[in-house]
C-alpha cells in the first residue's frame, strides 16, 4: 500500500525522530512510504486564529501538494483534523472544494489508518516501562478516533499504561491560544501536568506533538522527570 | 443589570479570577458533580446520541418556523384569557411590565429565577418605578442581597461559600445564626415567606413555552417558582423569543434532555406548566397573565450562520465542562452569559466592541460542542466569530495581521518553508540553553513564562528523508 507522509510542521522542525518512527511503523506494517516535498503547514495556526483567507493560502498549497497521494498519514489528530476541515474552507470555490475532499476522504491520523484501514491491532513492539496516554482533544472530539491508540498500546510488550485523571480535559495549548491566553493556558497546563505526574508513570504518550511540547515543557519546566514520547516512538519500540 | 455586567478589563479579570482560589475550587468541584451526573444520567437513558439528535432536530425546526409557533403561541395565550406582548428591545419589554405594575399600583414583586430578565435589566427598571423587587430562588436572592451578579447560568453563585453567605445574611437581613447551611435555606425560606405573601405581582422566566396551548414551563428545584406562581393575582412570564416548543410531546424531550445535561437529574423537584389565567368555571390561577416575549437582537440571529445558537435551552452543560470557565470563573466573561455559549451569544446580542476578547477564551477543546444537548457546534461558532473580528470588524493588532500574513506566505512557499526549518536552530541559538529555550525571545515570551520550549532539532524530517532517499537510490544503483 502507497502512503504519503504528511509530517506536520511541528514534527519536521522539532521531532523528526517522531518522524523517523512513524515512517519506519508504516513500513513495518507493509507500507511503501513518500514524502510529498511539497508539503508545509496544515493552516490551522491562521485558521483557528479567524484568518480564514490567509489559511487558505496554506491550504491550497497541501491539496496540491498531496494531489498524487493514494492514503495520506499523519502522526496528529489535530492537523488531520484540519485537512478534514478543507472542504468546508473551500466551499465557495468549487474547483478547490472538490480537490480538498478528495484529500479530506483520503486522510488518516496514524493509529487510525494502522487500526481501521491496515486492520492491525497489534504492530509486535516491546516497550518496558509504565505510561500514561493523554488523548487529545481534536483526535478523539474532532477526528472521532479514541480507541486506536489505546488498543494499539495494549498490545505492546512490556509497558504498563496507567490512567490519567481527567484524561479528557485539555491540556491548554489550543495552538495561537497558549500565546494570546497565556495567563488561561499556564493554568490548564498546570492541572494537566499534576494529573500526568499524580499517575506517577515513567513516560507521558500522547498523539499530538502540540500537546506534547505543551504539557513537556510544563514538566520541564517543574523538573519533573517525566519523559515525553510521541505514540509512533512507542509502537516503533522494539 | 444588562447583557455586560462591569467595567473591568479583559486582562484584569482574567488575573482576577485565576487569583480567586476559593471560587476557583468550588468552580472546578461542582464541574465534577455535574460532569459525573450528567453523564451518569445520559447512560441511564440509554442511546444518548439520539436523544441529543432528536433535540437538535425539534430546535432546528421550531427556529425555522419560529413565526408560525409565535402566532400560535400567543393565540392560544390570549384564547385562554392571557396578554401577550412582543418586546422588540429590552427597554421595550421593561416599560410594558412597568406599565402592568402601575396600573396594579405594585409595590412588591417576587420574582423566580430568570435569565432574560437578567439581560433586559427587568429588576432596576421596576426599582426605578417604585417596586421592591425580590429574586426567591435562594442563589439570585443572595446574589441580590449583595448586589453582584451570577456566574453561572444554571447556579448564579457557584462563586459564594458558606461564610460568604452568612456575612451577606448577617449585614443586610439581620441574620444571628451560623454559617451552617441547612441554617441558612431555613432562614431564606423564612424571610422569603413573607414576601411571597406580600406580593402584588409574580414573575417568572420561562423555559419552554408549549405553541399548542399557550403553556408556560418552569423547570425548578426549590419550589420558589410555585410560590412565585400561584400567590400572586397578577403574574407576567418573561422570555426569550426562541423559548419554544410546538407542542408537549416536544416539551417531554426537552426537558428529559434539559434536567439531565444540567445537573444529571432525571427530573427536578418541580416541573411547572402554566397555562392562561382563572376562568369562570376554575378554582386556580392568576386573574391576570401577562406573556412577554423579548427579542432583543434574538432575530438578527435567525437566517445567520449563528441560527443554531439559538436553540440553547440553558442547561449550562457547556459551562460545566469547560475548562476555560473552571480557571477563571464566570464574572471573567463580563456578561450575564458566561462560558462557551456566553462567549458565542454575548457579541451576538451586544455587539463586538465590548466583547471582542471572548471568542478567543478558549483553545477549540470541543468539550462544548460535545456535552450540549442538542448539538450547537459552539467551538465552531468560536471561529467564525474569530473570522468576522478579523475580516469584518478588523479589531486585530497590527502586529498580529502582519503575523498572519507572514504565515501565509511562509506556508504557500515550500523553498521558505524548508529553508525555516533549517535555519531555526541557529535563529533561536542565542535563547537556547541544553536542548530547550526557557525564556524565548518576541511572542515566545507568552508561552516561555509557564513553560520551556523546545529547541529545534539540529536535522529537520525532510532532510533525513531525502538523505534515505538519497542513499537509497544509491544504494539500488550499486
Amino acid at each position: 500500500m502507497n502512503v504519503s507522509l504528511f509530517i506536520t510542521c511541528l514534527c519536521d522542525t522539532f521531532t523528526p525522530d517522531v518522524g523517523k518512527d512513524t515512517v519506519q511503523l508504516l513500513e513495518r506494517c507493509g507500507c511503501e512510504v513518500d514524502f510529498p516535498a511539497g508539503q508545509t503547514c496544515c493552516g490551522q495556526p491562521a485558521y483557528n486564529s479567524g484568518y480564514t483567507t490567509q489559511s487558505k493560502q496554506a491550504v491550497k498549497q497541501m491539496i496540491t501538494a498531496f494531489e498524487a497521494s493514494e492514503y495520506v498519514v499523519g502522526p496528529s489528530g489535530s492537523c488531520v483534523q484540519m485537512v478534514k476541515e478543507y472542504p468546508h474552507i473551500l466551499r465557495d470555490e468549487p474547483e478547490w472544494r472538490k480537490r480538498a475532499e478528495h484529500l479530506a476522504g483520503r486522510t488518516y491520523e496514524l493509529t487510525q489508518f494502522i487500526v481501521a484501514v491496515l486492520g492491525i491491532d497489534d504492530v509486535h513492539s516491546t516497550f518496558q516501562g509504565t505510561a500514561t496516554y493523554h488523548p487529545s482533544c481534536h483526535m478523539t472530539r474532532l477526528l472521532g478516533v479514541k480507541d486506536a491508540p489505546r488498543r494499539l498500546l495494549e498490545n505492546v510488550q512490556g509497558l504498563t499504561l496507567i490512567n490519567l485523571p481527567q484524561g479528557e480535559d485539555c491540556c491548554g495549548f489550543g495552538g495561537t491560544f497558549a500565546v494570546k491566553n497565556a495567563a488561561i493556558s499556564a493554568q490548564m497546563v498546570e492541572e494537566k501536568s499534576c494529573h500526568v505526574t499524580e499517575t506517577k508513570a515513567e513516560y507521558l504518550i500522547g498523539g499530538d506533538m502540540g500537546c506534547l511540547m505543551n504539557i513537556g515543557g510544563r514538566l520541564s519546566r517543574n523538573e519533573e522527570d517525566v519523559k515525553v514520547l510521541h505514540i509512533a516512538q512507542v509502537l516503533n519500540s522494539q | 443589570m444588562s447583557i455586560k455586567i462591569g467595567t473591568k478589563t479583559y486582562a484584569d479579570r482574567i488575573q482576577e479570577g485565576i487569583d480567586n482560589t476559593f471560587m476557583r475550587h468550588a468552580v472546578s468541584s461542582a464541574q465534577g458533580r455535574f460532569r459525573t451526573g450528567r453523564l451518569k444520567a445520559a447512560e441511564e437513558l440509554g442511546d444518548w446520541e439520539d436523544w441529543r439528535t432528536l433535540g437538535e432536530e425539534i430546535r432546528t425546526h421550531t427556529m425555522e418556523n419560529l413565526d408560525y409557533y409565535l402566532y400560535q403561541l400567543s393565540e392560544q395565550v390570549e384564547k385562554r384569557g392571557g396578554t401577550v406582548f412582543f418586546a422588540e428591545t429590552a427597554e421595550e419589554a421593561n416599560t410594558y411590565v412597568q406599565k402592568v405594575a402601575e396600573e396594579k399600583q405594585a409595590r412588591k414583586v417576587v420574582k423566580s429565577k430568570s435569565m432574560v430578565t437578567e439581560e433586559i435589566g427587568l429588576n432596576e427598571a421596576l426599582e426605578k418605578s417604585g417596586c421592591e423587587v425580590v429574586e426567591s430562588d435562594l442563589g439570585e436572592w443572595i446574589l441580590q442581597l449583595d448586589e453582584d451578579p451570577p456566574s453561572h447560568i444554571v447556579t448564579p453563585a457557584l462563586h459564594k461559600n458558606k461564610s460568604q453567605i452568612r456575612e451577606t445574611f448577617v449585614k443586610k437581613k439581620g441574620y444571628t445564626k451560623t454559617d451552617d447551611p441547612e441554617e441558612l435555606a431555613a432562614f431564606a425560606r423564612e424571610q422569603l415567606r413573607q414576601d411571597f405573601l406580600e406580593a402584588d405581582i409574580g414573575v417568572t422566566g420561562c423555559n419552554f413555552a408549549v405553541a399548542e396551548s399557550g403553556t408556560v414551563t418552569l423547570v425548578t428545584n426549590e419550589g420558589n417558582a410555585r410560590m412565585v406562581s400561584t400567590l400572586p393575582d397578577t403574574q407576567i412570564a418573561v422570555m426569550g423569543m426562541e423559548r419554544i416548543v410546538p407542542t408537549w410531546e416536544e416539551l417531554e424531550v426537552l426537558v428529559s434532555l434539559l434536567t439531565r445535561a444540567a445537573v444529571g437529574q432525571k427530573l427536578t423537584s418541580y416541573i411547572t406548566s402554566l397555562t392562561g389565567t382563572r376562568l369562570e368555571n376554575e378554582v386556580d390561577g392568576p386573574e391576570d397573565f401577562h406573556l412577554v416575549i423579548v427579542d432583543n437582537g434574538r432575530s438578527k440571529i435567525l437566517g445567520t450562520e449563528f441560527q443554531s445558537a439559538l436553540h440553547c435551552i440553558r442547561c449550562a452543560a457547556c459551562i460545566n465542562v469547560c475548562p476555560v470557565y473552571r480557571h477563571v470563573g464566570g464574572h471573567s466573561y463580563n456578561s450575564i452569559y458566561p462560558g462557551p455559549i456566553g462567549a458565542v451569544l454575548t457579541p451576538l446580542l451586544d455587539g463586538y466592541e465590548d466583547h471582542k476578547e471572548l471568542p478567543y477564551a478558549s483553545s477549540l477543546c470541543a468539550a462544548c460542542t460535545e456535552a450540549c444537548p442538542v448539538k450547537i457546534p459552539l467551538h465552531e461558532h468560536l471561529i467564525r466569530h474569530r473570522e468576522i473580528i478579523v475580516e469584518k470588524e478588523q479589531k486585530t493588532t497590527k502586529a498580529e495581521r502582519l503575523a498572519m500574513t507572514g504565515f501565509a506566505q511562509w506556508a504557500s512557499t515550500p523553498a521558505a518553508y524548508k529553508l525555516s526549518t533549517k535555519m531555526a536552530g541557529t535563529v533561536l541559538k542565542p535563547w537556547t540553553k541544553d536542548g530547550s529555550i526557557k525564556n524565548g525571545p518576541g511572542p515566545m515570551k507568552a508561552w516561555t513564562a509557564a513553560r520551556d520550549f523546545p529547541a529545534p532539532a539540529k536535522k529537520s524530517f525532510r532532510t533525513w528523508f531525502d538523505e534515505r532517499e538519497k542513499r537509497r537510490e544509491k544504494d539500488d544503483r550499486l
